[in-house]
């Protein structure tokens, strides 16, 4: 008897461990391919009895440990009304999510009738927007809105409005004054808005003004730059005065990150994309251009390459506070690095307009952003989309945004609101030596716009993985390696 | 109740009734995901609906020079790992069976909780130590050496030597344990004959542990060319995502990956699947040959 009680325990055990075992892995595709690829060792060898033992244990163990770990790092927060309409919202950025949280806090209070409560989940980017494709595939899963990043547009744009909801009505009262491009950005093929941006993304040159001073440049010489030749020949000046130092350089260049390629397109008014409905062409003058000036700076010692590729990384960050660069283009967004990461540089930079090819080219470009989506699977579309649009694009909404994300904000409106714009309880009004919106309404209309459409992912992926390191790291001429990346291009469309 | 009590003593049903849960997992997750990767090779699954493209998927796969540096990334990979992970846990697996050393247990566990701890923490602290920054370990080591920093991450051969250094920290002490049961196994009265006839240590270990721990290693070296070839979250740790320079860390299961799930390209993404099964089934057949594992048992 007893021993049957023992053999019904331990078949139980087994049981209820494999089916752990499955579990685990569901929430994470990563840990499910490893733990897949665990278990096929043990099965493989039922003859083995040690070898099989080791394989269940390694997946038993293993499996659950990285699904603890994971929930552990997704924070979940909710808020609003109990009462009212409930909605789930993912994002990858845990600020987002409390933007709705204040939001929808104002919100309840002005529509007492249709109040909303929401549950904003953070996910890691890559896993955030994997399980928002998988889910809209599926059709079921996916939450009422969510955060798209503007790299990813092109992927979940393509299921158009039988997986998003289009937001033209909703979004009508507050055009008038939004940066059309930002909304174009966001449209889809069939011309619809699906997506409502955060910001404009305007890039602008950063410069450490307080190392410059040191070494003998005046903000003055800064504000004179106005070509690529005057920033290069303020650069060498800057070396000079100190000596021309190991280790110290005037900026650092991208290997993993396309900004520069982007300014230098926006300034030529050239697109790699082609448009909607366009072809690829990466072998574009401005691409070219830009590739060789900065492959003629790396070999001059004028710039370095990006630790780890680009600048918004944490050995970036750890460049910049180190004051091996003095100087680097990049969005507005970037501010709110400074302001997280950076915090002891707080009085030391100067945002100033960025350096053009000839004189009177756009000097501007909308880089990065997040459009948020409705999806079609929401408990009440037309709420959503109502609650997304005021959140969003409401002088309220601008206002939080700027206020607590640093962002700036696509209602040009505010670009010149005294209260606005030179609030001086603002963190980046005090962090920066200037106002970061006196530097965005003087390039009002020099900010161009590079589309992100079907094509831009293998764009971008080709660049970063290749064609940038093979020019600035590996030599290969400009010409040679974009005539790789078009037939790789060319591959997919 | 005496039926059901008659089924389950019947000498015929219970086999099939004790195989049943492993035969009803095995069909649900990898017969018919497999059947339906197979199908899905031959289509273009878009969010409209789905398109049957015959074999467009598999011939773009033949001009597609990012998967050609993929499966060539593979297999170096798996080729480097066999070289690696069969020799030396053999040795450690003869020492730990050798009276040569003490505390085995303690040497046994430090070889094996590599295994143990989760690829997506220890990958992520790798790619920490193999920082192109000055600060990062692997350079401060370097460094003190008098070799200079390396920016690890960026290139090739650096690249490569990261992933194998992944791959023994985890799986030496794996395969260790496999070959100490193999040892395990061999009778001990020949290795007493080895030594009536006057056999040195090295020719016992040449003419009896190797021969006799031959199904081992091709149980390990079948395993290995799989999972080489399979190998994908150590990659997708190292440079946080599927993405490296020069894509010197993309495997075929991550390109798999990329146009599976973060493109969405199910239909493309299922037609690299079945090449790297095709080719994974490929080498291990002919290795079991060249073995003689499907010869008949002859006396």
């Amino acid at each position: 008897m007893k021993k049957k009680v023992l053999a019904t325990l331990l078949s139980v055990t087994m049981i209820a461990s494999v089916l752990a075992g499955c579990g685990g892995g569901s929430d994470a595709p990563a840990a499910d391919g490893d733990a897949a690829a665990t278990t096929d060792d043990g099965a493989a060898a039922p003859a083995d009895d040690g070898a099989a033992d080791d394989g269940a244990a390694d997946a038993g163990e293993e499996a659950p440990a990285d699904d603890a770990a994971a929930e552990e790092e997704i924070p979940t927060s909710t808020f609003g009304d109990p009462n009212g309409t409930h909605m789930e919202m993912w994002t990858f950025v845990e600020l987002h999510g409390q933007h709705y949280g204040n939001m929808v806090e104002k919100w309840n209070e002005q529509n007492p009738d249709r109040t909303i409560e929401i549950t904003c989940t953070t996910y890691p980017y890559a896993d955030m927007h994997t399980k928002l494709l998988t889910s809209l595939t599926a059709g079921t899963g996916a939450p009422d809105i969510c955060d798209v990043e503007i790299g990813q547009f092109p992927n979940v744009i393509e299921g158009l409005d039988t997986w998003l909801v289009p937001q033209d009505d909703m979004a009508a009262p507050y055009l008038d004054t939004m940066v059309q491009a930002r909304m174009d950005v966001y449209s889809g093929s069939d011309g619809h808005y699906y997506g409502i941006p955060y910001h404009v993304g305007a890039t602008v040159m950063y410069y450490n003004m307080a190392v410059l001073e040191e070494a003998g440049i005046t903000q003055e010489e800064v504000d004179a730059v106005v070509t690529w030749d005057d920033y290069q020949a303020l650069g060498e000046k800057y070396l000079a005065a100190i000596g021309n130092p190991e280790g110290k350089y005037w900026t650092s260049v991208d290997t993993a990150g396309c900004d520069w390629l982007w300014i230098s397109m926006a300034e030529h008014g050239e697109d790699w994309t082609g448009g909607f409905g366009g072809t690829a062409n990466v072998q574009l003058d401005s691409v070219k251009k830009m590739l060789t000036m900065q492959q003629n700076w790396v070999n001059s010692g004028l710039a370095q390459v990006s630790p780890d590729g680009h600048v918004d990384l944490e050995a970036g960050f750890q460049n910049i506070l180190d004051h091996n660069i003095v100087s680097f283009p990049k969005a507005m967004w970037y501010m709110s690095r400074f302001t997280n990461y950076m915090p002891e540089e707080k009085g030391n930079w100067y945002i100033a307009k960025c350096p053009v090819f000839e004189a009177g080219q756009k000097c501007s470009v909308g880089i990065g952003g997040t459009g948020t989506v409705v999806t079609q699977q929401a408990v009440d579309k037309d709420l959503a989309s109502e609650f997304l649009c005021w959140a969003k694009m409401s002088e309220e909404g601008e206002q939080l945004i700027w206020d607590n994300l640093g962002f700036d904000v696509c209602n040009t409106v505010l670009w010149n609101d005294d209260a606005f714009a030179h609030d001086d309880n603002n963190q980046y009004n005090q962090f920066f030596r200037n106002y970061p919106y006196d530097v965005l309404y003087s390039i009002k209309d020099d900010i161009g716009t590079i589309y992100t459409v079907r094509i831009s992912p293998t764009i971008n992926e080709q660049m970063c993985n290749v064609t940038l390191n093979d020019v600035l790291e590996n030599g290969v001429s400009v010409d040679e390696a974009l005539q790789a990346a078009q037939d790789v291009v060319d591959l997919e469309q | 109740m005496s039926k059901f009590k008659k089924f389950f003593y019947s000498q015929k049903a219970a086999p099939y009734v004790f195989v049943l849960p492993f035969i009803l997992s095995f069909a649900l997750f990898w017969i018919y995901p497999l059947c339906s990767t197979i199908t899905m090779s031959f289509q273009d699954i878009k969010p409209a609906g789905t398109e049957w493209v015959g074999f467009a998927n598999f011939v773009k796969l033949t001009k597609d020079t990012v998967f050609h540096t993929a499966i060539l990334n593979s297999f170096e990979y798996m080729i480097l790992t066999l070289v690696l992970l069969i020799p030396f846990p053999m040795l450690f697996a003869v020492l730990m069976d050798s009276r040569l050393v003490k505390a085995k247990g303690f040497w046994k566990a430090c070889l094996y909780v590599p295994a143990l701890t989760s690829v997506v923490i220890s990958g992520t602290l790798f790619r920490l130590m193999f920082s192109e920054y000055q600060t990062g370990q692997m350079n401060v080591i370097t460094a003190a050496l008098g070799l200079g920093t390396f920016k690890w991450l960026k290139m090739k051969a650096t690249g490569l030597a990261a992933l194998l250094i992944v791959a023994c920290w985890r799986w030496t002490g794996v395969n260790m344990l496999y070959f100490i049961s193999g040892l395990k196994a061999i009778d001990t009265a020949l290795y007493e004959s080895a030594d009536i006839d006057g056999a040195t240590a090295w020719q016992k270990f040449r003419y009896v542990t190797i021969p006799l721990l031959k199904p081992t290693t091709i149980y390990v070296l079948t395993i290995s060319v799989y999972a080489g070839l399979a190998m994908f979250m150590e990659a997708y740790m190292l440079w946080a995502g599927p993405d490296s320079p020069n894509n010197i860390g993309l495997t075929i299961v991550g390109y798999l990956y990329k146009r599976g799930i973060t493109k969405n390209q199910l239909g493309y993404g299922s037609a690299v699947g079945i090449v790297l099964l095709v080719i994974a089934l490929a080498i291990n057949i002919v290795q079991l040959v060249l073995n003689g594992t499907f010869k008949k048992e002859e006396d």
